[in-house]
């Protein structure tokens, strides 16, 4: 894929055309992000929102693929950029009501890479759910320490659902017992229960879905898709408002699909190059300069009484 | 199929076993002759290299008793996971090592549980044994 540097920096209308462009690029129209560093900025549904009347809007933020302990050339102190982005959580002039991790907490499970990934996360200051990467699933015991550490609560593998300000938040584990040659994997056991875990919902009941590797097929060469995620989204078809959010791919892509937006945030510690730019999607050496580009968080926010989300990729840096 | 594999370490004590036999034989020549017999050559060994998040070769063809060691040289872990459950190798980082040894024939698909669309696989034949006969004594009965 080529790309060209735009140094003008952000459009007057607060849209980074190269950004704009990528993102078109994968994801057709219906775009909902921005790649604009710093002040809440959005195009398309964002638009929409900002003519109705905001009624005690709530907003969460999505961290991904901190991969502590990776200390590759890519980049050499994962630890540091995470810690980064705290810092920059922190320092959002409203704080996220929570946080939640879409994976590869750790780079490979790792007690101390836990601990260190926790312990800084905690920082700031606001509750946190996490899923596992397969990262997160290398100790002996194949996901143990991911469930004795973080799984308190959760079904199988790491699966469970919480309710927050009227929204449904559903976090689903699609890395185990994945099949040679295979995609991302929910299992038969995590359908059946998702299935029954939405069925008491009203079908007006804003959907938020989380897991590591994303449900839509971006890139299977590279395994970015889950097997059965149409079986998923199936259970949610009956729904007006349901937000994929993923992460696995190191990178910002999104797609809106009749009711239902996907999106994959940035990773707190190397990009991963864009699909089939590279012989492999291993770790992207980009100049150290512009490291801090390439990572960052996302936050979400969303307006009672509307139906969509708005999604906000914040980079390390613009 | 796990009891035809033995993991390098488990070799590793049948070579010191063998050389122990070897040093009792020489003091007890009555014994030399059946020792001699389990005195196998070292046994070959093949490397697969994982290098930009493929298995290389793909596919490999080795006699039975064949040590087949993998080789991380890419900048992120990989796993060496058979699809038949029968050998699982921990993570791999960078320039880690995970060796097996393939004691008996048949064909071995593995693939990495970190990023499965790599895959692999050993064929293990027997040392007279041509391709063709060995997929002929595998295959249906006539
Ligand atoms: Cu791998």
């Amino acid at each position: 894929m080529t790309r060209k540097r735009d140094e003008t920096g952000p459009d007057k209308d607060g849209v980074d055309r190269r950004g704009f462009l990528e993102c078109m690029t994968w994801a057709g129209s219906g775009v909902l992000w921005t790649v604009a560093g710093g002040a809440p900025l959005g195009v398309g549904l964002i638009h929409a929102l900002a003519e109705q009347p905001a009624l005690s809007p709530f907003s969460f933020l999505q961290i991904s693929d901190s991969h502590v302990g990776f200390d590759k050339p890519a980049n050499p102190n994962a630890l540091a950029t995470l810690r980064e982005a705290v810092e920059r959580i922190k320092a959002l002039p409203v704080p996220p009501s929570f946080m939640i991790h879409t994976g590869d907490i750790s780079h490979l499970s790792k007690d101390k890479e836990f601990d260190d990934a926790e312990q800084l996360i905690r920082d700031a200051g606001v509750p946190v759910f996490y899923v596992p990467g397969e990262h997160d699933l290398l100790d002996e015991g194949q996901g143990r320490a991911y469930l004795n550490r973080f799984g308190r609560g959760s079904r199988g593998a790491g699966w469970y659902s919480f309710d927050s300000n009227g929204v449904h938040f559903v976090g689903l584990v699609n890395v185990v017992n994945l099949r040679a040659g295979g995609l991302g994997n929910l299992g038969s056991d995590q359908l059946d229960w998702l299935r029954k875990d939405v069925a008491g919902l009203a079908s007006s009941t804003p959907i938020v879905v989380f897991a590591h590797i994303p449900l839509w097929s971006i890139y299977p060469e590279w395994g970015w898709g889950t097997a059965d995620a149409a079986q998923a989204l199936g259970h949610l078809a009956r729904f007006g408002s349901v937000t994929v959010l993923n992460g696995h791919i190191h990178q910002v892509m999104q797609k809106v699909e009749g009711r239902v937006a996907f999106h994959t945030a940035r990773s707190t510690a190397f990009p991963q190059p864009a699909p089939g730019a590279a012989s492999s999607p291993g770790p992207l050496k980009v100049p150290a300069g512009e490291l801090r580009r390439y990572l960052g968080v996302a936050s979400i926010d969303f307006v009672q009484g509307s139906e969509a989300l708005a999604i906000i990729d914040r980079p390390l840096s613009g | 199929m796990v009891g035809c594999l033995a993991v390098s370490r488990r070799l590793r004590f049948a070579r010191r076993l063998a050389l122990l036999g070897l040093a009792f034989a020489a003091f007890w020549p009555a014994l030399a002759s059946a020792q001699q017999a389990h005195a196998v050559p070292l046994p070959r060994e093949v490397i697969v290299t994982i290098d930009n998040f493929s298995f290389n070769p793909p596919e490999l063809t080795v006699p039975p008793g064949t040590v087949v060691t993998w080789v991380n040289r890419d900048d992120i872990p990989h796993t060496v996971v058979a699809a038949g459950k029968s050998f699982r190798s921990r993570a791999l980082d960078t320039d880690d090592r995970f060796s097996i040894t393939f004691a008996s024939v048949g064909d071995f698909v593995y693939f990495c549980s970190l990023h499965p669309h790599m895959t692999g696989t050993v064929k293990v034949r027997g040392a007279a044994e041509a391709p063709a006969a060995a997929s002929r004594a595998t295959g249906p009965a006539p």
